[in-house]
């Protein structure tokens, strides 16, 4: 075995792993001191939000094909371990695996038209199937329709993925999440997929001029992401008991996935994670004050911070780091 | 035993544009074949065509005898066809090492390989102590000598080369010339599109000129300059020699 190379690369994911390590440790302990369910579930629902949006950046960041139709996978995920738990007796810690199979696969079968498009035509592409895709649901009787479905609590238990009241088996559980996306992006980022997916995104014509393809390269990013975000539904669905067309496949739930990497970096480790920890709290301290009148309130705040962001700082925020970080550099040199 | 490339009564039009009409020459191992002509006489077209990056309507091309006409630019880098573009491209979110590296890829699945075979090429084409800037904040020449490095880090058997050396200083342009011959000193053969004659004259065994989409002439480069059609495709009709 020869060693491994040290070089600006090396070192820049060496660093990124101590780093996430330290955050890992950080917010395993957390939840520890904190009793206020309110707050309990706000970090919850941000670590969640950190992994959702990490996979949609997979394919929306690291490989540059925006999506909007992310819902829809979502949402397959949920149905797909819900039915398998419900009618087949097959527990949610399987059943996640099969949501993110479907999840996965939808991608493929969307991402297999909708990939010979580009720019604009694809984004459109992935928000109509993806509206598509959910009013199929809505009509679907066999699997609740518009009604939806509720999961039957079978009492406390890890493998049913059902807590009555306890918080710390989510927090885990969603820290869990959060992080095995994170690691899978950071192994992808070092990899010659992300190096093809890179490639892809900054200049497809100087890609295949070195032997990338660009259309295998779109799906395999299709799938990873549409399986992350799957068993992320499948999570989901087990966290609130219920699931509907209505809350787990919508456009607006398209966009929240992709607003955390949006706003924090796309195509950045860290953009899922600074953004989730900084829109999920908003949000919810808005429907708070604002009441839950109406999902245009928060819609209207998600355009307003997209448009500031893009106005300020288009690279997203974790930019900023590295604004702070090159400064010192140039100082130094 | 076939030549390395042939290039074999190829035609490619683009709505009512004849960019390339019934082109035929060879490039052997080893040579650096010119591709000259005048603005708009076909050569980007023909190297869009030999990378894959376009179907010609008409003929086919061969490398070492087989067809890879039509086959597409992933095939044409993967059977050893590698160019560099007229209008420079980079992977402008990374950095110059990782730019290379997609390249290398192709040859060296495991990341560590990749970046080790990288730095080969950057120490190669003199851009290693650039290899951690990004790519977008490169000057113009190292631009130039980024497209080289990535094409070379597919480990090609034959390089296009379009337009490296045009709108480089006097200096900027001998350390190009100089690099041409060390990548052929490597043992890869090199077809390159230039159209300042001074420059690559020198530098090749033989010269394809093109004008219009055709072939006007192919010969050594003293044909070349004596040719009067060549005369009077660059410099118009009154500096041809008196029939
Ligand atoms: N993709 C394309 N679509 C339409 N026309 C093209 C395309 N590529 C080249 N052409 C046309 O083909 C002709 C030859 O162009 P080109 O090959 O770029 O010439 P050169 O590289 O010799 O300057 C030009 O008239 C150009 O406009
Ligand atoms: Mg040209």
């Amino acid at each position: 075995m020869e060693a491994i190379p040290d070089n600006a690369i090396t070192r820049r994911r060496r660093n990124e792993l101590r780093c996430a390590l330290a955050v890992l440790v950080v917010l395993a302990i957390l939840p520890l001191p904190i009793s206020d369910v309110y707050t309990q579930n706000l970090i919850i629902l941000t670590l969640f939000y950190a992994g959702l949006s990490q996979a949609w950046n997979i394919l929306g960041g690291t490989c540059g094909q925006i999506s909007l139709g992310h819902a829809f996978y979502f949402g397959v995920g949920a149905y797909t371990s819900t039915m398998l738990f419900t009618h087949l007796g097959i527990p949610p810690t399987l059943g996640m695996f099969a949501g993110g199979a479907m999840g996965g696969l939808m991608a493929l079968l969307i991402g297999w038209p909708c990939f010979r498009l580009s720019g604009h035509y694809y984004v459109i592409a992935t928000f109509v199937v993806g509206e598509i895709g959910s009013l199929l649901f809505l009509n679907w009787d066999w699997i609740g329709g518009a009604s939806g479905l509720y999961i039957p609590f079978h009492g406390e238990s890890w493998i049913n993925l059902q807590f009555r009241t306890a918080k710390l088996p989510w927090h885990y559980l969603f820290l869990t999440f959060a992080a095995a996306t994170w690691l899978v992006a950071w192994l992808i980022d070092g990899s010659r997929w992300g190096f093809a997916w890179r490639a892809v995104r900054d200049d497809v014509v100087a890609a295949r001029s070195l032997g990338v393809s660009v259309f295998r390269s779109k799906m395999a990013a299709a799938v990873i992401s549409g399986f992350f975000t799957g068993l992320g539904g499948a999570l989901y669905g087990q966290f609130v008991g219920y699931i509907d067309p209505d809350s787990m496949m919508t456009g607006s739930l398209s966009v929240l996935i992709s607003l955390p990497a949006v706003l924090g970096g796309v195509g950045t480790l860290w953009g899922p994670v600074v953004g989730a920890a900084i829109l999920i709290p908003v949000r919810e301290l808005s429907s708070t004050f604002l009441g839950g009148s109406g999902r245009g309130v928060d819609l209207m705040l998600y355009g307003a911070m997209i448009v500031l962001v893009a106005l300020a700082r288009p690279q997203g925020l974790v930019s900023l780091l590295a604004l702070v970080r090159g400064g010192r550099n140039a100082r130094t040199a | 035993m076939p030549a390395l490339l042939e290039i074999d009564h190829l035609s490619k039009a683009f709505g009512g544009v004849a960019a390339n009409v019934d082109i035929s020459f060879d490039v052997e191992q080893g040579e650096i074949l010119g591709l000259l002509g005048p603005n708009g006489a076909g050569k980007t077209s023909l190297f869009n065509s030999i990378s894959g990056e376009v179907t010609p309507d008409e003929g086919e091309i061969r490398l070492d005898g087989r067809r890879i006409s039509g086959l597409g630019p992933v095939a044409c880098a993967e059977a050893g066809i590698a160019r560099t573009f007229q209008v420079v491209r980079s992977f402008d979110s990374m950095t110059v090492l990782e730019n290379v590296m997609v390249g290398a890829f192709s040859r060296h699945p495991g990341t560590h390989a990749a970046m080790r075979a990288a730095t080969d090429v950057l120490t190669f084409c003199n851009l290693l102590e650039r290899a951690d800037r990004p790519a977008h904040a490169l000057s113009p020449p190292e631009k130039r000598r980024l497209e080289v490095a990535r094409a070379l880090a597919i480990e090609p058997r034959i390089i296009l080369l379009d337009e490296m050396l045009t709108g480089l200083t006097p200096t900027e342009a001998q350390e190009g010339v100089a690099l041409v011959r060390k990548v052929q000193a490597r043992g890869i053969t090199i077809l390159m599109v230039e159209h300042v004659m001074e420059v690559v004259l020198p530098l090749v065994s033989r010269a394809v000129v093109l004008d219009l989409g055709k072939v006007l002439t192919i010969g050594t480069p003293e044909e070349i300059v004596h040719d009067p059609e060549v005369i009077r495709a660059y410099l118009g009709e009154k500096y041809a020699p008196a029939a």
